[in-house]
């Protein structure tokens, strides 16, 4: 089932990708979104698609999927966490969620646990660097969606609701999809949840929420000094 | 004097279904294309030139200075490029900036396009923020749908094509030749300049690169004109910015204020450092510009300020530290995140972040000599100025700078024989953790 060969639907989308560029080649990465989503990894199948549409060689394609660490040679689980252990998250406690994760799933780096027996979903644990969410320390990813202000045993909580099949959300997003399911959505192609979740999360309202308690505003427009309008274009030194 | 905070990008955030198109259009959004439309495109250049925005992805650029420098005689197509692969560690605004108001950065896209006559533009986004991915892909689908992409945008004759691409997992590719080397489906690996992209960019034609937030502010400067901007910031730094404050402050998140705002009035409005502790280092914009301490609370944050003071305003990503935090602990970790993210192209980096990694984690578990320290900034020495981009440059300054200002500490992890630092004291959830202390 995983390493299922791929279908002339995929092999279709994958063609549509390579159309969106003035030159295909910049396809490529979305493209090997899209067959990480259809086969679970990057194969070697895959690859000689790729290079086929592209019109570059294997080696070239294969010098791109080694690069980039989203693209992955092994299987990962259907929830792939990754614990932000770069300073920030590192000191605000995302050592200690990493470290109680890889104690509780009983495995290292880059692995996936044992989808035991009852187990609804795998799950695979990586750490990662800094994902821009600094302000939600320590931060925790599932399948590349926020998982903001993580404990350890919150982040032990979470996995277990994964590996069960119940559902979990993103704090600042929707309810989480497979990681295949994400990865489709990352070579361009839609899943309907754009609408799930809100706008933003408390600590990126903080000071906007400030700022409305206190009445400060950019400046009115009428209230610049010195002129009523500028005149774009006309230099002003 | 414009207020203490001044919310333009932010001031979607609060709004129901933000990201949605009838949101954005409820608050004036997409008013300033027709206004760009009537200018000559030269104008609209003109127009940023004035307002002082430079650069907010770091570097600080003159934007509208950037966009002249686009070749119009050259026959190639010309292409904007929006660099959405937020990755500096520390610097958390585009991130939600895309999430709460993609279509402020659409808008922008188009302005900006039009004047610098391009009829095709990218939007780079990193590839790990699924959601942001998707914000992104639905606004440009709502403004194509509502006419204000495609053909003849507005019945203006201006045509514009808008690709959202997601990237793979690269801090390098926050440099904006090899992001173009990840757009065009190759390694990200940073390009020989010059030529620089204006001239030879993505496929080697003339190509603006700007970041989501520079790209995000042009909307409100053609709306309101340049000399409003103006009046917010600094004499030589003009306009508002989103500072965004993480770590040990009572209250973490994104302040939008004018630049020139201090650490200190920051630290105020974020409810201070957490109770009972006190600042012991910071970065004024992500783990590549040196560090400061709470001697420099005063510094002026903005390009010339944090530049005078030693250091660089950078991304405005501000992550406070306070003394349970080893100075040692928090570099190590950065030197390991700039080994991974090496590209490998040229030996300085590649190399010299290596040794930088062995010769701080020997110095870090107490096991090396005071010699060590003379040996670090020796490598630092071969590193900057000698690196094929920035990124080797920037892996020297939070060891160079934490050596200035904490040499003790590190001589401290000597004589303790490993780091004198608790750890657990550091977390949110406290020392009551899982965390094994080493000693």
């Amino acid at each position: 089932m995983k390493n299922q060969s791929l279908d002339d639907k995929t092999l279709n989308e994958l063609r549509e990708i390579a159309g969106r560029y003035p030159e295909k080649r910049s396809g490529l990465l979305p493209m090997l979104h899209l067959v990480q989503s259809a086969q679970g990894k990057v194969t070697p199948e895959a690859i000689e698609a790729c290079a086929d549409i592209l019109d570059i060689s294997a080696a070239e394609v294969s010098g791109v999927a080694t690069f980039y660490t989203m693209y992955k040679r092994h299987a990962v689980g259907d929830f792939h966490v990754g614990v932000c252990t770069n300073t920030l998250c590192a000191v605000m406690g995302g050592d200690a969620i990493f470290d109680r994760l890889k104690e509780h799933l009983d495995i290292g780096n880059d692995e996936v646990a044992e989808q035991r027996q009852g187990d609804q979903y795998s799950v695979s644990l990586e750490h990662v660097e800094c994902n821009a969410a600094c302000d939600y320390a320590p931060v925790v990813m599932v399948n590349w969606e926020f998982m903001d202000n993580q404990t350890p045993e919150g982040a032990v909580q979470m996995v277990e609701a994964l590996r069960a099949g119940h559902d979990v959300r993103s704090t600042r997003g929707p309810r989480l999809c497979t990681w295949r399911e994400a990865e489709r959505v990352l070579a361009g192609f839609p899943d309907g949840r754009v609408d799930e979740g809100p706008a933003a999360g408390p600590a990126s309202l903080a000071g906007l929420a400030l700022a409305r308690e206190n009445g400060w505003k950019a400046p009115d427009v009428a209230a610049v000094p010195a002129v009523e309008a500028p005149k774009e274009g006309q230099a002003d030194a | 004097m414009p207020d203490t905070l001044t919310p333009v990008l932010t001031d979607m955030w609060d709004v129901d279904r933000a990201w949605t198109l009838p949101a954005y259009e409820a608050k004036g959004g997409y008013q300033s294309l027709d206004k760009a439309f009537a200018m000559k495109q030269d104008d609209v250049i003109a127009a940023v030139k004035d307002s002082g925005l430079r650069g907010r992805g770091g570097a600080g650029f003159p934007t509208g200075m950037k966009w002249s420098f686009i070749p119009q005689d050259n026959p190639r197509p010309k292409y904007l490029v929006v660099n959405a692969d937020e990755s500096e560690p520390g610097t958390c605004k585009d991130i939600p900036l895309m999430m709460g108001n993609p279509h402020v950065l659409v808008e922008g896209v188009i302005v900006s396009s039009y004047a610098i006559r391009a009829n095709k533009a990218f939007i780079y986004i990193r590839g790990e923020v699924l959601h942001v991915i998707r914000r992104v892909q639905a606004a440009v689908a709502e403004a194509y749908a509502a006419g204000h992409l495609g053909t003849n945008i507005h019945g203006s004759g201006y045509d514009l094509d808008v690709v959202v691409h997601a990237g793979a997992g690269a801090y390098i590719c926050g440099e904006e030749t090899a992001l173009l080397e990840g757009l065009e489906g190759r390694r990200g690996q940073p390009r020989l300049r010059p030529p620089f992209p204006a001239v030879a960019g993505l496929y080697a034609s003339p190509t603006v690169i700007n970041n989501v937030e520079s790209i995000a502010s042009v909307p409100s400067i053609i709306t309101n004109g340049a000399k409003w901007f103006a009046s917010m910031g600094t004499e030589k730094s003009k306009g508002f910015g989103i500072f965004s404050l993480s770590g040990h402050v009572q209250k973490p998140g994104q302040y939008e204020a004018p630049l020139g705002i201090t650490l200190r009035e920051l630290l105020d409005l974020a409810g201070g450092i957490r109770e009972g502790h006190d600042l012991k280092f910071w970065t004024p914009g992500g783990s590549s510009t040196p560090l400061l301490t709470a001697e420099h609370l005063d510094v002026p944050l903005d390009f010339e300020g944090v530049g005078a003071a030693g250091s660089m305003l950078g991304t405005r990503a501000l992550q406070i530290f306070d003394e349970t935090v080893c100075v040692v602990r928090a570099v190590l970790r950065w030197t390991e995140f700039y080994k991974h993210e090496s590209c490998g192209k040229c030996t300085p980096c590649r190399e010299g972040t290596w040794w930088l990694v062995q010769t701080l984690a020997r110095l870090e578990k107490g096991q090396g000599t005071e010699a060590d320290l003379d040996l670090l900034l020796d490598q630092c020495d071969n590193i900057l100025g000698r690196s094929f981009c920035a990124l080797g440059d920037g892996a020297t300054s939070p060891i160079s700078s934490s050596i200035q200002y904490f040499r003790d500490e590190y001589l401290a992890h000597l004589t303790h024989g490993g780091c004198p630092f608790d750890p657990a004291r550091s977390t949110v959830f406290g020392s009551a953790s899982t965390v094994e202390v080493s000693a």
